[in-house]
């Protein structure tokens, strides 16, 4: 019931937020030159302005900026995100066909990130400045530095083209039907590239803040008192040091979950993924208004979640922190 | 660039359309042991998806490429680039040009079984022509009604003499003919078949998966006997040009389109056994790479200091060390792969003399102040592609030279159109101006006065000339074909003097697809036309 409450009052208090980014996201789009009709006149190749009159008038381009945000405003309020120009449907059901990639992605590398991050972070906190640190921080460091999109086109090039173990791109093989249990195993094949290619530059920072985070409970208090008791040293981490070192790293989840939708959007072009990143792409270049700020609108709330579950989180790793605060 | 590498590729891909052509001109020599092999899935790169697939309403290649080969034309181009009936056996124009009469193929079906007819060609010409179709609302502007006497006769009656050569040439981009029974009722934009067309072609459409993929099968009950080969083609949506490159070499594609990779991948794939990259196929699709001047600006409406930056601009060298064997140096709006407009390239032209661009200036009243600066200028590149990107770069440092400091100013492709074509936010622009078979087309429109202001592509210059309009004008209604000819040739001769708009650089897309495909690039405009020999060697 208290989580009840504590969600719905999460819920409430980042309303004002995300009208708040709605309303700059419409602003912002009203500063770029050119509408979707005009993004529709490049694609076409051409077109007389009669018909691109026509045009403005079907996508309500006619009315004044004011009045058209007024409408766009009303409908969210009765929970509609209106019609897509590019797709000829609504917005909902567009984002919702595009979600389970972005989503599977997303949760994929996280973890991914999150866990050897974790454990490369504690090997080298174990062993700091002997060699398994300086090669977890040197490999740590490449990754961090290289961008994704590179990343991933040299993960294609040798898993694709050369050794041709990995599908080099899409979600799942168009070739054969496949059901249940197999077909799972395809979509998994197509994601392992992804995932890496986005999981790196996350798992270079989990390990660097875990290592950092390690050290620095290694040298408390507690920690001598636990040796001292004569515990056994993997005991004293597992139990003691690892609980209280987690909670940067759990707090850098929260954070980093929006930029992991941001950075989606070079890998799944990369990847030519049907997900959100690339579909917000999209929408900015074709002038989508509905559909970009229904996919704030929806990574906004995918935010908002993490971050709620990032706070239970946090009062089950230290007692001291209540779901209160 | 590394220059010596280039030449290699150069000479590498000279010899590959060398070996093309000759395929060609004789078939049978080239494949003599090979006989044509049914089945097969062809997979194609798809780089950038469009709102909707019917030709019949919008005339791209995007929506060619897919379109093209479930629904068919009126009338396509053939490997010499001569009109030849698709689902028009014949045609005949009266002596006054007002009446063009298409007799249409017996026993045709549509996909769903319905017959194909007159009336479908009378109300796609009415409805989708003449009122949605861009480009082909200007071609039919005059067009008054398709008179059906019977289910094989189509008449079209135009109130103004309609050039027979004209509509011959512009009928295979903007004559897709659509099911009337799907599209009567309601509005045609938003009518669900603009995505899961049905039309007459070798291949129905099965299924689009927005952003992943679209699938069309061979149909079993296509006309021209046996027909198609392909059982299935498969679009895969590929955004990144790299990728689909990388896709390409990974055999999860057989061929990409339309330039749709970068000028690096094409020179590397080039040298592949596995693949065919050239220009052969395209010749249908030619563009110019443009300059267009804006008369808003003082400085520009003066005719010497637009002769004086055409002179500024070193060509040949931009060609030769940026676009390769994929490029040519243009003479004016009609590109020499036109054979029926080409007037030659002995219209006025502006080769590369810096010395006579800064007596140009001087002439002008701009003198180089202090710091050489004489003016600076604007301009805005459109995002289309790399080579306008490299030329946009090549100008500015080129007008540097001669002391004109110019800004570039990117935009994507709706921000570009605004900017240029309807708040005339410029001073200097570049592009590509696509020509389609016909300077009526797409063309002229770049110099007619009179176009409303924000229709792309068009007059927005601020610039007018009476002896053109009537140039264009005459022109538009010259059905004699000789006539044409001759004021198309003084067409160019004009707008190269007044100069309005440079078009300096000649292309064609190139084309890379795998070396096992047989039939392929063997007309001018292969990548859309229907594919129905195209097969696969084992």
């Amino acid at each position: 019931m208290r989580i009840l409450s504590l969600a719905g009052r999460r819920l409430a208090a980042s309303i004002p937020t995300l009208i708040l980014i709605l309303i700059g996201v419409f602003l912002l789009l009203q500063f770029a030159p050119g509408d979707t009709v005009d993004a529709m006149m490049a694609q076409m190749g051409g077109g007389d302005a009669a018909t691109a009159k026509e045009l403005r008038k079907f996508y309500g381009l006619d009315l004044s900026i004011p009045a058209q945000l007024g409408n766009y405003l009303w409908r969210l309020v009765r929970l509609d995100l209106g019609f897509s120009s590019i797709y000829g449907k609504p917005v909902a059901s567009v984002i919702l066909e595009r979600l389970p990639p972005t989503i599977l992605l997303m949760t994929a590398s996280l973890s991914f990130a999150f866990f050897f991050g974790l454990v490369f972070g504690v090997i080298a906190a174990r062993g700091v400045n002997r060699w398994p640190d300086t090669l977890i921080s040197t490999l740590g460091l490449i990754f961090y530095a290289t961008p994704s999109f590179w990343f991933g086109l040299m993960a294609i090039v040798v898993f694709s083209v050369y050794l041709q173990w990995l599908p080099p791109g899409g979600f799942e093989d168009i070739g054969v039907v496949r059901t249940g249990i197999w077909r799972a195993l395809d979509i998994a094949s197509h994601l392992v590239l992804p995932t890496l290619t986005l999981g790196l530059i996350f798992l270079a920072i989990y390990l660097r803040i875990m290592r950092a985070s390690m050290l620095e409970v290694l040298n408390l208090d507690y920690v001598r008192t636990a040796r001292a008791k004569g515990l056994d040293e993997t005991h004293v981490v597992t139990r003691h040091v690892l609980r209280n070192a987690l909670l940067p790293m759990v707090t850098l989840i929260g954070l980093q979950a929006g930029t992991m939708l941001g950075g989606s959007v070079v890998v799944e072009s990369v990847f030519s993924l049907p997900g959100l990143g690339r579909l917000a792409y999209e929408s900015v270049v074709q002038r989508d208004l509905n559909t970009l700020l229904g996919i704030v609108f929806v990574s906004a709330l995918l935010v908002i979640t993490v971050n709620f579950i990032v706070d239970l989180i946090y009062a089950r790793l230290d007692p001291r922190i209540t779901a209160e605060g | 660039m590394d220059l010596t590498r280039l030449e290699i590729n150069r000479r590498t891909a000279l010899l590959t359309s060398a070996a093309i052509a000759a395929n060609v001109v004789n078939p049978m020599r080239a494949f003599a042991q090979e006989t044509p092999r049914k089945g097969g899935v062809f997979n194609v790169h798809y780089g950038a998806e469009q709102r909707q697939l019917n030709p019949s309403i919008q005339a791209s290649t995007g929506v060619y490429i897919i379109g093209g080969k479930i629904q068919e034309n009126l009338v396509d181009l053939d490997a010499n680039g001569r009109p030849v009936g698709v689902l028009a056996e014949s045609w005949e124009a009266a002596p006054d040009g007002k009446t063009v009469t298409f007799k249409l193929r017996k026993d045709i079906t549509w996909h769903d079984g319905k017959p194909f007819t007159s009336a479908d060609v009378e109300f796609t010409a009415m409805n989708m022509w003449k009122k949605i179709l861009n480009y082909g609302s200007t071609l039919q502007l005059f067009l008054t009604a398709v008179e059906t006497p019977d289910a094989q006769t189509a008449i079209f009656k135009y109130e103004r003499p309609m050039p027979l050569n004209l509509l011959l040439r512009a009928l295979p981009d903007l004559g897709y003919v659509s099911a009337k029974h799907l599209y009567e009722s309601g509005d045609i934009r938003q009518n669900p078949t603009n995505l899961a067309p049905v039309g007459t072609g070798p291949f129905k459409f099965v299924r689009y998966e927005r952003g992943q993929y679209i699938i069309a099968d061979r149909n079993e009950n296509y006309w021209r006997p046996n027909a198609p080969y392909l059982d299935r083609i498969v679009w895969r949506v590929i955004t990144d040009r790299s990728a689909a490159a990388a896709q390409m070499e990974a055999g999860e594609l057989h061929y990409s389109p339309f330039s749709g990779l970068t000028l690096s991948d094409l020179a590397r794939l080039s040298k592949d056994k596995r693949f065919i990259v050239s220009t052969k196929g395209n010749e249908g699709n030619a563009r110019t790479n443009t300059l267009e001047f804006n008369f808003r600006r003082k400085e520009l409406s003066d005719i010497r200091v637009r002769r004086a930056i055409a002179h500024a601009i070193n060509v040949p060298f931009f060609i030769e060390n940026f676009l390769g064997d994929f490029a040519k140096l243009g003479t004016g709006p009609i590109p020499s792969t036109s054979t029926d407009f080409y007037p030659g390239p002995n219209t006025p032209q502006y080769p590369y003399d810096k010395a006579k661009a800064a007596a140009l200036l001087d002439e002008a009243g701009f003198k180089a102040a202090r710091g050489g600066t004489r003016f600076s200028l604007r301009l805005l590149p459109a995002p289309w592609g790399e080579d306008i990107s490299l030329w946009s770069t090549f100008i500015q440092q080129s007008l540097g030279e001669i002391g004109i400091p110019v800004e570039i100013v990117r935009n994507d492709g709706g921000g570009f159109l605004k900017q240029v074509y309807d708040e005339h936010a410029f001073d200097i622009a570049t592009g590509w101006h696509q020509y389609r078979n016909d300077p009526a087309v797409s063309t002229t429109v770049w110099y007619r006065s009179g176009q409303p202001k924000g229709a792309p592509w068009t007059n927005q210059w601020g610039w007018q000339d009476k002896n053109v309009d009537k140039t264009i004008d005459d022109a538009a209604t010259e059905i004699d074909p000789a006539k044409r000819k001759a004021l198309y040739a003084q067409f160019v001769k004009e707008v190269n003097t007044e100069l309005p708009v440079w078009m300096p650089i000649e292309q064609i897309f190139v084309t890379t697809i795998t070396a096992k495909a047989r039939n392929h690039s063997n007309t001018p405009r292969w990548g859309s036309t229907s594919w129905h020999d195209l097969w696969l060697s084992a």
